[in-house]
């Protein structure tokens, strides 16, 4: 705050607003002991309280990026030293590791395996339940002042499904078949015929029961997130006093809620496949000269059914991480966030479009091509309102005075991955240049920038930014630019140099290029990016220390409110606990991105507001 | 009581209580669930190489009794709330009852379909029907479990109109009824379509 022009001659002490103009709700009278936070297990395991779910969410979604991200480095390091001996590994990988002269390799069967299992780990355990989980969870009840969620029950089933569908898929890992191989998307016959890979068999059982039970855990979230955002809203939040965090989970859960049951459905036919005979998606394949009992299934209904959660879930993924942004950068830039309206229409207007663009993921897989056309155009609309909160963040950023710390570093460097990865959505999503670049390495550096990286800038920058209302201290903010550096130039590193072998036609998903001639020359290229995958894994693996070392001997904080922020979560106590305040509820007065306004640094929501002034955002 | 008094008063400042607000979005949810499968029968449908049969008439008689049931459980529920204690416990035993006999009259026409040849195997139209209506009878087990628990109170508690026990039951007629509308749905899509 040294670098503020403006001091904050607060009039008002928030503590008094509450209890005066607060909403009294007998939550503490009634209370006769905390059956909530009672002793060891029903405060650290069987929790009900939000904020502690959140913990579970977080450390859980870390566990797993961490597993993933090093199955990415040993396929990585089979595709940037295919020659080289990867015995050292076999300690780890056991029989993966085939060794014939001395030199061990990567199992060709293991390398898929290791592929599947990253993008779902990926997709689903980190960037799903990691990202949206934990902050659904934090910040929807203390955003929109509320005790607690809906319901507190459903919502430790929530986390708790999610962990067994983790053990699952963890014990999956260990099979003798391996796991599931036939990739994220599950696509028959891989994913129907336990004879097509060694991984489709038990592997893909599991597979299957752990996305069944994840998905059973994002219902039971999303039920939760929607109510206590509808239900649940104190005195005076009007929907549109919702800091646009809330907006963002709120429209995640409403697209959760409506396209995981067409997974879910997905699902249940390939169940129906692989175990009762029935053929909705094989038809008419040939096994070693014979034919399969299967007739007339399609394939391509698999893909369709697919796809409409496919897509949705990468806005489910990218919206709350915007959410976060939106906040992060208001707050640390001391500025209101520019067109809040605007923000929240486009992220309507995503969230809508999301659901009738699935197909653009099927251009090359036999749809009619005057029906690609419909979608190529809804596909490209999605850029109108992905620029129009691109402008709205760069235009908050303008003129702020922006404290440069490792949240906002890293939502900075989540609008540069957006943009980047953003742009070349529009070359992906016109059908014809598809033709030359699906199923290629352009792909993989387009979806890695605009919903892995971005999502996990976004996730960071929410990390750094709400770490002392989760652990009431700070993280090291040294380590945590140098974090930033690090994973903005090594992200960039990694996957920029893919457009170009994306565009010479190098295919995803291959084992290895040394044989092919057309490819041989992009050898180096795939050297450097797998080293640069392993210089910017221990980028993160200083983000893991820093994150466990500050949650016991950090900095204290001292004060409630450190980043000076408008929001309701800053008005509870420090160490705040079931119930998260003490008194009354607060009532909310003001929108929540009253910054630098009447020569005032910031302006809490619970402050009335002065005769004749006008709320913001309107 | 004095726990669950305190979840219903901090609520009060709502028009509709949040576990019934959560079990509209429930339902939403398993509304999505049908629309895909009976959209992926569509297409494949329109994809050739497609069995035609006629439902079983069994079929009829069970969504008149999920129908019945329905209405069975919607006049308990009104004779709950005013009070006459004989008529509710008699019409919530009714609506159970025929819960229990339209998963048995499903049950009868899966053996009917078997045995005009359509197995679960033969087809991809007979395999739509076993699934689509082998799903909808899981969801009703869910409501007659939550019938079951309403049938055991009423003849279990002393018999006292509250708010909450009203909710409850409220959330219980509104699954139940939920999924009866759901089989009507799924009952004239099929005959449409077959």
């Amino acid at each position: 705050m040294a670098t503020s022009t403006l001091s904050n001659q607060a009039t008002y002490d928030e503590d008094v607003l509450i209890q005066e103009l607060g909403y009294d709700d007998h939550f503490h009278e009634h209370h006769h002991g905390d059956k909530f936070q009672s002793n060891f297990i029903t405060t650290y395991i069987f929790s009900q309280d939000h904020k502690m779910i959140a913990k579970q969410f977080l450390i859980t979604g870390m566990f797993w990026a961490i597993i993933g991200s090093l199955m990415s480095l040993v396929f990585r390091l089979q595709l940037g030293f295919p020659e080289e001996s990867l015995l050292w590994l076999k300690p780890f990988l056991g029989k993966w590791i085939v060794v014939s002269n001395g030199i061990g390799s990567l199992s060709q069967e293991f390398y898929y395996a290791l592929v599947t299992m990253h993008g779902t780990i990926l997709v689903f355990f980190v960037l799903t339940a990691g990202l949206s989980g934990t902050f659904s969870n934090l910040l929807i009840p203390l955003q929109v002042g509320a005790r607690d969620m809906a319901s507190p029950m459903l919502n430790m089933f929530s986390y708790w499904f999610f962990f067994l569908a983790g053990v699952v898929m963890f014990l999956s890992l260990f099979l003798s078949t391996g796991p599931f191989s036939g990739g994220w998307t599950a696509y028959p016959p891989l994913s129907i015929l336990p004879q097509a890979s060694s991984g489709s068999g038990a592997g893909m059982t599991l597979w299957a029961l752990s996305l069944v039970l994840f998905v059973v855990s994002v219902l039971l979230g999303g039920i939760n997130y929607i109510t206590t955002v509808l239900n649940l809203r104190t005195k005076g939040m009007t929907m549109w006093r919702l800091p646009l965090t809330i907006w963002a989970f709120f429209v995640t859960a409403i697209i959760g809620l409506l396209s995981f049951p067409v997974l879910v459905s997905a699902f249940l036919l390939v169940i129906f496949d692989r175990s009762f005979g029935t053929s909705f998606f094989l038809s008419e394949i040939f096994i070693g000269g014979q034919a399969l009992e299967n007739v007339g299934g399609s394939p391509v209904l698999y893909q369709h059914l697919f796809w409409f959660l496919g897509h949705p879930e990468v806005y489910i993924i990218i919206l709350p991480a915007m959410g976060l942004v939106s906040e992060v950068l208001a707050v640390q830039s001391r500025k209101p966030i520019f067109g809040y309206k605007a923000m929240v229409f486009s992220i309507l207007a995503i969230a809508f479009l999301s659901f009738i663009v699935w197909a653009h993921h099927m251009f090359m897989s036999g749809v009619n091509p005057f029906i690609s056309n419909f979608f190529v155009i809804f596909t490209l609309i999605i850029a109108v309102p992905s620029a129009v909160k691109v402008f709205n963040w760069i235009s908050t950023l303008y003129k702020g005075n922006i404290r440069f710390n490792g949240a906002s570093l890293f939502a900075i460097g989540f609008v540069s991955m957006f943009i980047s990865g953003g742009l070349t959505g529009i070359f992906l999503g016109n059908s014809a240049i598809d033709i030359q670049l699906h199923d290629t390495y352009f792909v993989v550096a387009h979806f890695h920038i605009v919903m892995g990286v971005a999502a996990f800038f976004g996730m960071f920058a929410g990390i750094y930014h709400w770490f002392p209302k989760m652990y009431s201290r700070f993280m090291n903010e040294t380590m945590a630019k140098i974090h930033f550096w690090g994973t903005m130039i090594g992200a960039y590193a990694i996957f920029w140099p893919m457009h170009y072998t994306g565009m010479a036609g190098v295919p995803r998903r291959y084992y290895a290029f040394d044989t092919f001639e057309t490819f041989r020359h992009f050898a180096e290229l795939n050297q450097f990016i797998t080293v640069a995958a392993i210089i910017t894994f221990f980028f993160q693996v200083l983000f893991v220390v820093n994150f466990f070392y500050s949650i016991w001997y950090g900095k204290k904080m001292t004060t409630k409110n450190p980043w000076g922020a408008t929001t309701l979560e800053w008005t509870t106590p420090i160490h705040a606990g079931h119930g998260n305040w003490e008194g009354n509820i607060p009532a909310v007065q003001r929108w929540p991105y009253d910054y630098g306004k009447h020569g005032r640094e910031f302006i809490s929501q619970v402050e009335p507001m002065a005769e004749g002034e006008r709320d913001g955002g309107h | 009581m004095n726990a669950p008094a305190t979840r219903v008063e901090y609520n009060r400042r709502n028009k509709i209580p949040a576990a019934k607000f959560a079990l509209w979005v429930a339902c939403a949810s398993i509304t999505m669930m049908f629309a895909a499968l009976t959209s992926s029968y569509i297409v494949r449908r329109a994809a050739g190489n497609w069995l035609e049969f006629p439902l079983p008439k069994v079929f009829l008689i069970s969504t008149i009794d999920i129908v019945l049931s329905s209405v069975a459980l919607h006049l308990a529920y009104r004779a709950f709330k005013n009070g006459r204690e004989q008529a509710y416990k008699i019409l919530l035993s009714v609506a159970l009852i025929l819960g229990f006999a339209f998963l048995l009259l499903q049950y009868q026409g899966w053996m009917a379909l078997q045995n005009m040849g359509v197995m679960m195997t033969t087809n991809p139209s007979g395999s739509f029907v076993y699934v689509i209506s082998g799903v909808h009878a899981a969801h009703i087990l869910g409501g007659i479990a939550a019938i079951l628990v309403a049938v055991l109170h009423a003849f279990v508690l002393p018999f006292r109109v509250t708010e909450q026990r009203k909710l409850r039951f409220e959330l219980t007629l509104t699954y139940w009824h939920f999924v009866d509308f759901l089989w009507v749905y799924l009952f004239f899509f099929f005959i449409t379509q077959s």
